[in-house]
């Protein structure tokens, strides 16, 4: 057994010298492409949480490539490896205003789902400067009745982003406080309503079903509602996402997906699986704990990161 | 899962059988599937490289091709090897001989510090102890709150003051400890990246000023790849003496934990399965293995049933079964007993496949269940005993005393009536193999 931990220490001892330096060095010396190379493309792929399904089809058309074309240069290679990456990525939604946000839809509004701790509250407080920036009114539902004090940390964060809160007491039906704020939005004129739900696990059947419950009765308030369905994903998380994004999306019409804490080491690789199986598109990605760590995503540059050494 | 690794396998060592020993050549084809398993299961890379290469090495001395099921000897193999890797159940916590002893909890963002606090809190609240929850989370909106929650919640005490600092108030609790008496304190500080170099630091000030006994990384059961960069880095700046994984009541297969061992070797101490402060469970290195090779976690689910069905009734149940007298009244008993063993969505998870695919489409209806108790209770004993007596004006009468309708009372007439069928096909079968649940 000692010698597993050993050789695994070494192992990775010697990666920090940096992914894109190995392979520039192997493409320096060859062009034929080994059972090395492939392997040195695999480790950065899967090493992303991008899946062994999916890492295996990019390492075959690159096989593929080699054969056909062939590269010419090292930075052919990057090139292409980027390129198809960011290819299969939905890009058509990433502008703020005209791909996200309908003004003629009013109050607009916007829920967001996902499973405990990934980013939910912080997300809605960076989504409500976003919209104060543009001009627009912000109003947020805490319907998270269920975690300690989750009430208490969204209107803090209200207060900060000078928007409302429509809130109640712990352990109140999260549905009736979405219904209150839907109706609440309306009467007040708000532009964007936007939804806090508590984390759940997606294979927690009773918790889905009050999640449909929610979207359900936002539809009542408001004919319509919720115009948008965001789904928040942790980049930490492997695999596991795209069981999450499937019964999430099983139980509520998700449109979009944010996925945060993209700030850290880990790369956030899922999303080629889920957008290819699921075709939902990364509407924002998160960056940080402070409300200006929201960004619009953006598939270059996602696809860059995944090659970047920290 | 594992009929998929089984059926792989199998076909592998058939076109092996009568060649003696396997060679290098002939394993590598399985040890791909291995990995492959491996990596699903969101173990690291290198550290599933590193583990395939350790058991391929155990695999080609061994005669496997003699035994009866090949692949089932190799499973087993890997089985016992990751076992071995995972280290040993141990939810032992070092103490200082001049109390408080303290207990720091140290993570990324969002892992589950907080909730696992509470959680060590009612644990240690239980075992007779005295604990103090200390808020070291001045960062986050509303975390001294939530803490103050969580405290109240469990009943311990809170030591909390928005105005202070991080190391200053970790410092004070201990001070402020021996003064109420509290023989552990729990330091919840706030989730931060590894490579926030500044906040890093601050851990290493607070674990300076406050020496404490145990440092636990608390870490997301579902976390991918990248759980090998987070640990090793709170490795290199606080030395944590212990793991907890956290989010394990989900269907994430917990390939983080081996990586997280891989890369520190420290012992996972608990594994967090729910948002409730009760839903903490020791770390059993078995069962999690079973998990990484998708093999379904049936020891819990079977400990459950033990822990919840006794025994007598079980075997009275057994001979009522036997002579086909399963009676409404037998049939609420059972539900009794199903319904201490837990949620019934996390029981069917347990088992073996039934996370994925099989039991898809198969809702959960805790109500469901609520309302079949309501109508068996609005029973007369003959009535349990012998449903035909039941006619319109009985049945509308137990729908008024349960508060269900008529048509409730007639759907769960004719469930019992299916599953009465069911029993005396299934007497028929006798009592061998599985071990009894007596669902
Ligand atoms: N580094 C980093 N941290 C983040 C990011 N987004 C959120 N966090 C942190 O992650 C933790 C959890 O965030 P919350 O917004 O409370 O998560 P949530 O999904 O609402 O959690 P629950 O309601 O408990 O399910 C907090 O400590 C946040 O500060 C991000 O993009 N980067
Ligand atoms: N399902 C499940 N949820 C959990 C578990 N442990 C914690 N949670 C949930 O995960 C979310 C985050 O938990 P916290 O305890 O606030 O996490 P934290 O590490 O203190 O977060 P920060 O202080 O923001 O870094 C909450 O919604 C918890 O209810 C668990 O074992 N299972
Ligand atoms: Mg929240
Ligand atoms: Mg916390």
């Amino acid at each position: 057994m000692a010698s597993f931990f050993e050789k695994f220490k070494q192992g990775l001892a010697k990666t920090k010298e940096g992914f894109v330096g190995e392979i520039s060095s192997l493409v320096k010396n060859q062009f034929e492409i080994d059972d090395d190379f492939i392997d040195k493309v695999e480790e950065v792929l899967i090493s992303s949480d991008i899946g062994v399904a999916t890492s295996m089809e990019v390492v075959d058309d690159l096989r593929d490539h080699v054969n056909r074309i062939g590269f010419d240069h090292k930075e052919e290679l990057f090139t292409f490896l980027q390129e198809h990456l960011s290819k299969s990525l939905d890009r058509t939604t990433t502008d703020f205003v005209e791909g996200f946000f309908q003004p003629n839809k009013k109050p607009y509004i916007i829920v967001l789902v996902g499973v405990n701790g990934v980013g939910k509250t912080t997300t809605i407080a960076k989504l409500a400067k976003l919209f104060h920036q543009k001009g627009k009114t912000v109003m947020l539902a805490a319907a998270d009745t269920f975690r300690a004090a989750a009430t208490e940390q969204l209107e803090i964060w209200a207060k900060r982003v000078e928007a409302e809160v429509i809130s109640t007491q712990q352990g109140a039906d999260p549905a009736a406080i979405a219904f209150d704020a839907g109706k609440a939005a309306l009467a007040r004129d708000v532009d964007v309503l936007i939804v806090d739900t508590a984390g759940r696990l997606h294979t927690k059947v009773n918790l889905m079903e009050e999640l449909k419950k929610i979207n359900r009765v936002l539809d009542k308030a408001v004919a319509g509602a919720p115009h948008e369905t965001l789904l928040v994903l942790d980049a930490t998380t492997g695999q596991n996402a795209i069981m999450q994004a499937k019964q999430f999306r099983e139980v509520v019409d998700v449109t979009g997906l944010v996925v945060t804490k993209l700030d850290g080491t880990a790369k956030g690789g899922m999303v080629f699986s889920i957008q290819k199986e699921l075709q939902l598109p990364v509407r924002f990605v998160g960056l940080g704990e402070q409300v200006d760590d929201l960004k619009p995503f953006d598939a270059e540059t996602f696809v860059e990161a995944l090659f970047n050494e920290n | 899962m594992l009929q998929d690794l089984t059926d792989k396998f199998e076909s592998v060592f058939k076109k092996l059988k009568g060649h003696g020993k396997l060679s290098e050549k002939n394993i590598s084809d399985t040890m791909r599937e291995v990995r492959r398993v491996l990596l699903e299961a969101d173990v690291n890379f290198k550290v599933a490289k590193d583990f395939v290469a350790s058991i391929q090495e155990k695999a080609l001395g061994h005669e496997v091709l003699k035994s009866i099921s090949p692949a089932q000897q190799v499973i087993k193999i890997i089985h016992d090897e990751l076992v071995a890797l995972m280290g040993h159940s141990n939810t032992g916590i070092k103490e200082s001989n001049m109390p408080p002893t303290v207990i720091m909890l140290v993570g990324l963002q969002g892992s589950g510090k907080t909730t696992f606090a509470g959680k060590l809190a009612k644990y240690l609240k239980a075992k007779k102890r005295n604990p103090l929850l200390v808020a070291a989370d001045l960062q986050r909106p509303a975390a001294v709150e939530q803490l103050k929650v969580v405290g109240n919640q469990v009943g311990v005490n809170v030591l909390a003051d928005l105005n202070s600092t991080p190391v200053k108030i970790c410092k004070e609790s201990i001070v402020h400890a021996r003064k109420g008496y509290n023989d552990v304190v729990i330091l919840d500080t706030a989730g931060r990246l590894h490579i926030d170099q500044e906040l890093m630091q601050e851990l290493s000030e607070i674990k300076e000023n406050t020496n404490p006994q145990e440092i636990f990384f608390v870490a997301d059961g579902m976390t991918g790849q990248d759980a090998v960069n987070t640990a090793q880095e709170f490795l290199k700046q606080l030395d944590f003496s212990g793991v907890v994984l956290t989010k394990m009541d989900g269907d994430a297969r917990g390939g983080a934990a081996l990586s997280i061992r891989a890369i520190t070797r420290k012992p996972i101490k608990f594994i967090g399965v729910g948002e409730k402060f009760d839903a903490l469970e020791k770390f059993h290195p078995d069962r999690l293995a079973s998990r990484i090779l998708g093999m379904g976690d049936v020891v819990t689910l079977v400990e459950r049933a033990q822990q919840a069905v006794d025994i007598e009734s079980a075997k009275k149940l057994e001979k009522k079964l036997r002579r086909q007298e399963f009676t409404l009244e037998d049939f609420f008993e059972q539900l009794q007993q199903i319904k201490k063993m837990g949620p019934l969505e996390d029981l069917l998870k347990m088992i073996p496949g039934a996370g994925g695919k099989m039991m898809k489409g198969m809702k959960v209806d805790e109500k469901a269940l609520v309302y079949t108790e309501a109508i068996i209770s609005s029973m007369t004993k003959e009535e349990k005993r012998r449903p035909n007596v039941l006619n319109g004006s009985r049945r509308k009468r137990i729908a008024m005393g349960s508060g269900t309708s008529v048509q409730e009372v007639n759907k769960l007439l004719k469930q019992f009536q299916a599953m009465q069928k069911m029993v005396k096909k299934m007497s028929k079968f006798g009592s061998k193999g599985m071990p009894r649940l007596n669902f």
